[in-house]
């Protein structure tokens, strides 16, 4: 298992495509952090322009926390198709390619090689967020060093520093879970499809379709909502509410658990018995 | 002493929706065969191929790998095995060595490094070790596609249409490389090709199938020759050496062509004989040419459906 998950990663981290996901990360955090850094100041009085009647805004408000959240925001609508761009590619890009004719006539169980494949497609989707990580919260104290963490979430919610970063580090890891049920989606796409651009461009399709559905919030479809993995795509979100909803998170938690178990269950059922016609 | 079946068909079939891609076809490879597996396009033989290297699964029959079934025994029997299945294709973005690697280590091959040497100084690509794949011709494809099939020491190799994409030089090669794993090492091989030229010349066994269903399996000189091969000798003296032929015991129609060579039947070993009766009777011989090739056996079955 570990050498097949060793050359798993071997071909994922050789492959082009798996480095457009780390630099449009690095561009996107990088671009937003130089504009913070030149115009912060400027685009921060624009925003709480009119609280500053109300409120006294003292100290650096424009530090790692807040920057580290506009790029959480910002960048929760790309990540997805990043992760999709790799997972959708890891079974698929195999049928197309027809590397399947050579791997899967050598003394290889299949579902062994599937465990070995998500298992890489999920150590790309971690480090991915893990590159968000270093770039927002290392190279963002460097730049803007820190400070209390401003939040406009429908009320204005201030953190201390301290109390910011355990909101990160638990932001961060809901972020990797609810990215894993977007890899095990583009996966599951990638078990049934011979080319990868099915998968990539299908994730996409469902995560915009059932969330632009499920925005425009027809009656007839508001008892599924709660059921709907795209649902919880933004619940990293919870954990920057003064008070923890803990029945919210726990629900999308279960929610993200029950999707990924769902999609790697038909991904692995369906590629166990699958022809290899490619 | 009975020959060890390295390869045995009992009935698989495999439909498509309603077409019958393979119907209840049967056969047996033994021990150290080069055995040739025929067939006009679509005619099955890939499908055949895909479900003896468990690509694909058969709708009902059994396939055996050295005496097991393959149903319960996949890892064993296919660790014994090496496959191309249809055209050579590779991680392009990796270099021909490091596609080896992976393969080796799939195969659990043991020393791999000094194992991808042997097999790329085998195919001649040694000095393109470090090249990546998407560089190569369709022949070093097809070149590195025979290393990989050998790398793991299997006793049997199944190549579907070896000689797809390489030069008459090339297909040479590939036959020479093929007779001296087979006589060298003991390799057995079952070769898909339309080639039959190819087939003729390596094959010791083979089968004909079509739509999915054997024709014919046998020895290929038994197939060819039942009753003697059909032979046109160019000689000196048509009239003297068609009273010769007419005379000779085993030779039967002997005919007169229109170029005034002669045509007759004649079992393989008696030819020298025929020849010599010729030379006594001052009938000179420029050549002797078997026109009863596998292309023609090959038709005549497939032309009979």
């Amino acid at each position: 298992m570990n050498k097949l998950v060793r050359i798993e990663l071997y071909k994922i981290f050789t492959k082009p495509r798996t480095y457009i996901g780390f630099g449009a990360v690095f561009l996107i955090v990088v671009a937003i952090q130089l504009g913070f850094y030149f115009e912060g100041e400027e685009i921060l009085d624009f925003v709480i322009q009119n609280l500053k009647d109300s409120f006294l805004f003292e100290g650096k408000l424009i530090n790692v926390y807040t920057v580290s959240y506009i790029v959480l925001t910002s960048l929760w609508i790309h990540v997805p198709i990043l992760i999709a761009l790799v997972t959708g590619d890891l079974i698929a890009g195999e049928a197309n390619s027809g590397t399947f004719r050579l791997i899967l006539t050598r003394p290889v169980s299949r579902t062994k090689l599937l465990f070995a494949k998500f298992f890489a497609g999920w150590t790309y989707t971690y480090l991915v967020i893990i590159l968000m990580i270093v770039l927002s919260v290392g190279l963002g104290s460097i730049l803007f060093g820190s400070g209390d963490l401003l939040i406009l979430k429908g009320t204005l919610n201030i953190f201390k520093a301290e109390d910011a970063l355990w909101r990160f580090a638990l932001a961060y890891s809901y972020g990797i879970l609810s990215m894993t049920v977007v890899a095990s989606l583009a996966f599951m796409l990638s078990a049934f499809a011979e080319n990868s651009i099915g998968p990539i461009i299908g994730t996409f399709a469902i995560i915009i379709g059932i969330t632009v559905i499920s925005t425009l919030g027809f009656s007839m479809l508001r008892p599924i909502i709660p059921f709907l993995f795209t649902t919880y795509l933004p619940a990293w979100q919870l954990f920057f509410d003064y008070e923890l909803d803990y029945g919210k998170i726990s629900r999308a938690v279960f929610t993200d658990l029950a999707y990924i178990i769902l999609f790697l269950s038909v991904a692995f059922y369906h590629f166990r018995k699958k022809d290899i016609l490619s | 002493m009975e020959k060890e079946v390295y390869l045995e068909l009992e009935n698989v079939s495999k439909k498509y929706g309603t077409i019958n891609a393979v119907n209840s076809l049967s056969l047996k490879v033994f021990k150290n065969d080069i055995y040739g597996f025929l067939g006009p396009n679509g005619a099955g033989k890939s499908t055949s191929i895909r479900m003896i290297l468990s690509l694909i699964t058969p709708d009902s029959g059994k396939i055996k790998l050295f005496g097991k079934d393959l149903s319960v025994d996949r890892y064993t029997t296919l660790s014994r095995v090496g496959a191309l299945v249809e055209k050579p294709d590779f991680y392009p973005y990796l270099t021909a060595r490091k596609n080896l690697e992976i393969l080796g280590r799939l195969s659990n091959v043991k020393n791999l490094d000094a194992k991808i040497d042997e097999v790329l100084d085998l195919v001649k690509l040694s000095s393109r070790q470090h090249s990546k794949v998407k560089t190569f011709s369709q022949g070093m494809r097809q070149r590195l596609g025979i290393a990989q099939s050998v790398l793991h020491d299997p006793d049997l190799i199944i190549l579907d249409e070896p000689g797809n994409g390489l030069d008459p030089q090339g297909q040479k090669e590939m036959r020479v490389l093929i007779q001296k794993l087979n006589v060298e090492r003991g390799i057995t091989f079952v070769i898909s090709s339309h080639i039959l030229a190819e087939v003729e010349q390596l094959a010791n066994r083979m089968i004909i199938i079509n739509k999915g269903k054997s024709l014919v399996e046998g020895e290929v000189s038994e197939l060819l020759e039942g009753g003697g091969i059909l032979v046109t000798i160019e000689i000196s003296n048509p009239e003297k050496a068609l009273l010769v032929a007419s005379k000779f015991e085993s030779a039967q129609d002997a005919e007169l062509s229109e170029n005034n060579s002669l045509r007759l039947r004649i079992p393989r070993e008696r030819i020298p004989e025929l020849l010599a009766e010729f030379e006594k009777d001052a009938v000179k011989v420029y050549s002797v040419i078997p026109a009863r090739s596998l292309e023609d056996y090959f038709i005549s079955k497939i032309g009979n459906e």
